[in-house]
């Protein structure tokens, strides 16, 4: 009655021993129990710490849907701290799934979700405690099937040799047909790699191993051919076109601890018609697809009744371009507030509808604004394709400090292509305009002296965005340039209201080494890890020096990485997969940035990218009902 | 109208910790749709109020949370609809309708009954169990108390109530609450010293079996002050 539950993987000594032991015990309100007799065994990991894991909504809406199905018990894993990860190699215990505390190396399926490049040391450490070997190639036949999905899978290639699949696109599609095909499969008791030819056959799989990669004698990549006639030479992005019909979590876990998003999510839209060129979620993510109003509210309730949380937020990369939004948040309001229920409206541009609601939800007094400009000068914001004005800006800055307002922040990048010194000055000049327009305002509205926070994150270029042949700085020179920055912030009139924050510039350029990365990272990654590296993203545990070590010993140079120059017709490690964006648009969008020349927004006019060819987006939809704007 | 509401913490929800415990029955509460009383101001919370924080790794079935509500059900209908929404580990045992002049559990708590297993493969059970009475009766019980300044030699035995073998256990009642506070570990930790034993946190299990407040001199269990409530009680 008092003692040990027996069920737990680990022991009440460990459990004792460790922080936070309730990351690693299951059991919370809306997990998913079955027997595991039957059932296709599916392991779903984030290959970070619980807190960050529990709060992403792709690992809930896979999780839902797998379990959806009876022969399927899909259960959750996460890395565990490093606390954990000393014990469970000095006692030789096995990563374990948080439901039935089994075994990974039990299961069929291990999926990984790869959402930023900083956690691949974690993906090896996941492998390496699972116990089923870190390269693929090691893996014996009754190991879980390794599967690699998320944002970083639209360049797979530094973590090819470690995956036996890489499931490339949105996971709604199809997942079904995959654990179809395995159990027909195991029933007639076909190999692995038999297996892995089948599943390589269903659109949108990729298995690296099946594939040869020929380079040329400056490194970069010659060709990338299939080792057999009906494997794809190009993997098709999956997409879910029908955003309202499909799966969505409406009884999400409800973690013991605080996690990183304690809140239900509302995913109201995929897809951005902004083309900002530095951004890859606004490239991959194409076309627009928003999600009807009838199905968000239901999900709404359904959430909040099931989880009892006492916060809502809406999720999508610009929130703004919603359509049904003002009714959207109408419902949330008149339903939610007088149940004492918080509404979060992230990613809202700025102006009187989005000031009127944030009044209504939020208190105004201790809350800040967001803006993200992302440059400094128009200049800047023209080559980025940002089409926020500094008008705008500042008009909507005077509006929200009329409203009561006193805190602002602002994003910025740092290290963006063509970047000049009177672009990064710009930086602390428009945060000064901003502290101007507070202070010349009547009394009335003033309270207190005004907050202006700039964060800035150096630019990192990303596969798959019309910033795909840019070269990066050195570390010393983003660091030189934040410095610019701050010294400009102090030189300003109202420097006491402005704030200044940057990045690590050593992070910056590890995440470039990765992003872009070809299949010969996978070793510097593995050497890496071999030397301790697990936990990149998180700063105390970051070791650059061990990183740079193992690009040596590996024979590689990171400058082929990061500050070269590419050339328009290099062909890219990232290339034989189909995101529906062509390269041409790509190079076409390159050469406006270069030229300074904005692109409009789709909503305004198609500029054909091509990703309509999945028979949605607004250009098709708006081809489609008055068929004027031609589309091509 | 405030309930006083005695629940159980069980099995691995012996690792959740005492904030944990307060987000967790916010959400129940939430989840149950019962109407517990929120603050006012701009930003409004439940009213709700824990008794002794039952430390990590400890298992109960004497806990108290006070709760305020506009309007109840029936102790038994609010029992029910409470329990339908916990988990397995956290049990609803009694829910009582206290006076609202009442002072919160946290301030009344004044005991609270412990009972110490012995986990295998650490200790010789028969040497605790066989001088438990001797411990006891010691005329002082010292123990050196750490806090983060400073480290001090007290005499906890004006602390421990009683003491005595149990069985295979040992039973204790302490002083608990805000004011004092001794914890059952550190009476082990004791007993360990006064054995010649090095102090292993593994090696014992402790489970709290009653919280109790004091009244006219006399110890009684959190939930005397209430009564049940039988029929459904409206907002005024």
């Amino acid at each position: 009655m008092f003692d040990t539950n027996k069920s737990l993987a680990l022991t009440d000594e460990v459990l004792m021993s460790i922080e936070k032991p309730v990351r690693y015990i299951g059991n919370e309100i809306n997990s998913v129990m079955k027997s595991p007799e039957d059932k296709v065994r599916f392991a779903m990991c984030f290959p970070d710490v619980y807190e960050i894991g529990m709060s992403h909504l792709g690992m809930k809406i896979i999780y839902d849907m797998m379990n959806r199905r009876e022969d399927v018990w899909c259960e959750r894993v996460f890395s565990p701290w490093v606390d954990l990860d000393e014990v469970m190699r000095k006692e030789n215990i096995p990563l374990f799934a948080l439901e039935s505390q089994d075994p990974v190396f039990m299961f069929d399926f291990l999926a990984i979700t790869i959402q930023y490049e900083m956690c691949y040391t974690n993906i090896l450490q996941i492998l390496d405690l699972s116990q089923i070997g870190i390269y693929a190639k090691d893996r014996r036949e009754d190991a879980p099937i390794v599967i690699g999905g998320g944002p970083c899978t639209y360049n797979p290639e530094p973590l090819a040799p470690f995956f036996d699949l890489f499931y490339i696109g949105e996971g709604e599609t199809v997942y079904y047909d995959l654990i179809d095909l395995y159990t027909e499969h195991k029933k007639a008791g076909g190999s692995r790699k038999e297996f892995l030819r089948k599943a390589a056959q269903i659109p949108g799989m990729y298995v690296p191993s099946l594939y040869e990669t020929t380079y040329n004698e400056d490194g970069t990549v010659a060709s990338m051919e299939p080792l057999y006639p009906e494997v794809p030479k190009t993997i098709m992005k999956q997409v879910q076109m029908d955003l309202t019909n499909t799966y969505y979590p409406d009884k999400p876990l409800v973690p013991y601890i605080k996690v990183t998003q304690d809140r239900c999510v509302l995913e109201i839209q995929r897809g951005c018609t902004r083309g900002c060129r530095f951004c890859q979620a606004g490239m991959i993510y194409r076309p627009l697809r928003e999600r009807g109003l009838d199905m968000l509210e239901d999900m709404a309730d359904k959430m909040l009744a099931a989880t009892g949380n006492d916060e809502i937020s809406l999720s999508s990369l610009s929130s703004s371009d919603f359509r049904r939004l003002p009714e959207l948040c109408n419902f949330l309001i008149d339903n939610y507030r007088k149940k004492n229920i918080n509404i979060a409206l992230p990613s809202l541009r700025i102006d009187a509808f989005s000031l009127d609601v944030m009044s209504k939800v939020q208190d105004v007094r201790k809350s800040s604004l967001t803006f993200a400009p992302e440059a400094g000068t128009q200049r800047m914001r023209d080559v980025i394709n940002k089409g926020l004005t500094e008008e705008v800006i500042l008009h909507g800055a005077e509006e929200a400090f009329k409203g009561g307002w006193n805190k602002v922040k602002l994003y910025f990048m740092m290290g963006l292509p063509t970047e000049t010194e009177e672009d990064m000055k710009g930086i602390a000049h428009l945060c000064e305009k901003v502290a101007m327009n507070y202070y010349k305002l009547d009394s009335e509205y003033r309270h207190g002296r005004v907050s202006v926070g700039a964060s800035c994150s150096f630019f990192v270029p990303k596969p798959f965005t019309p910033f795909q042949w840019a070269s990066m700085c050195e570390e010393e020179e983003y660091t030189r340039r934040a410095h610019l920055v701050n010294d400009e912030f102090k030189a300003q009139h109202n420097r006491r209201s402005l704030s200044f924050k940057y990045h690590d510039a050593k992070t910056t350029v590890l995440e470039g080494i990765l992003a872009r990365g070809d299949r010969k990272i996978a070793d510097v990654i593995y050497s890496a890890y071999q030397k301790g590296c697990i936990y990149d993203a998180w700063t105390e545990y970051f070791h650059y020096d061990r990183w740079m070590e193992a690009m040596e010993e590996n024979g590689l140079d990171y400058h082929f990485y990061t500050t070269r120059e590419r050339s328009l017709d290099e062909i890219f490690p990232w290339d034989f997969i189909d995101i529906g964006v062509t390269k041409n648009f790509l190079k076409r969008e390159w050469n406006n940035a270069m030229a300074e020349k904005v692109t409009p927004n789709c909503r305004e006019k198609c500029s054909g990218c091509g990703a309509n060819r999945f028979g949605g987006g607004v250009c098709y939809e708006s081809k489609n009902q008055m068929d004027e704007n031609r589309c091509s | 109208m405030k309930a006083r509401i005695k629940w159980t913490k069980t099995g691995v929800l012996k690792f959740i910790g005492h904030l944990d415990v307060q987000r967790y029955f916010h959400k129940a509460m939430m989840r149950a749709q019962l109407p517990v009383s929120f603050s006012k101001g701009m930003s409004p919370h439940q009213i709700m109020s824990f008794a002794a924080p039952l430390g990590i790794g400890m298992t109960s079935e004497g806990e108290y949370v006070d709760i305020t509500f506009d309007w109840c059900y029936s102790s038994e209908e609010m029992l029910s609809r409470m329990n339908a929404v916990m988990n397995e580990g956290i049990e609803v045992l009694e829910f009582k309708q206290i006076d609202e002049k009442e002072k919160n559990c946290m301030a009344v708590t004044a005991a609270a009954d412990y009972l110490v297993t012995f986990r295998q493969g650490y200790y010789y059970t028969d040497a605790f169990l066989k001088r438990t009475e001797p411990f006891y009766f010691q005329e002082q019980i010292p123990i050196v108390k750490k806090t983060k300044r400073s480290e001090k030699k007290v005499d906890i035995g004006p602390m421990i109530l009683d003491i005595h073998e149990e069985g295979e256990a040992i039973f204790m009642k302490l002083v608990t609450g805000s004011a004092e506070n001794l914890k059952p570990q550190l009476v082990m930790e004791a007993f360990c010293n006064y054995l010649g034993y090095d102090y292993n946190p593994h090696g014992f299990q402790y489970h709290r079996l009653e919280t109790y407040l004091k009244k006219d001199g006399e110890l009684l269990p959190l939930g005397a002050v209430g009564h049940d409530v039988t029929k459904e009680i409206k907002n005024k």
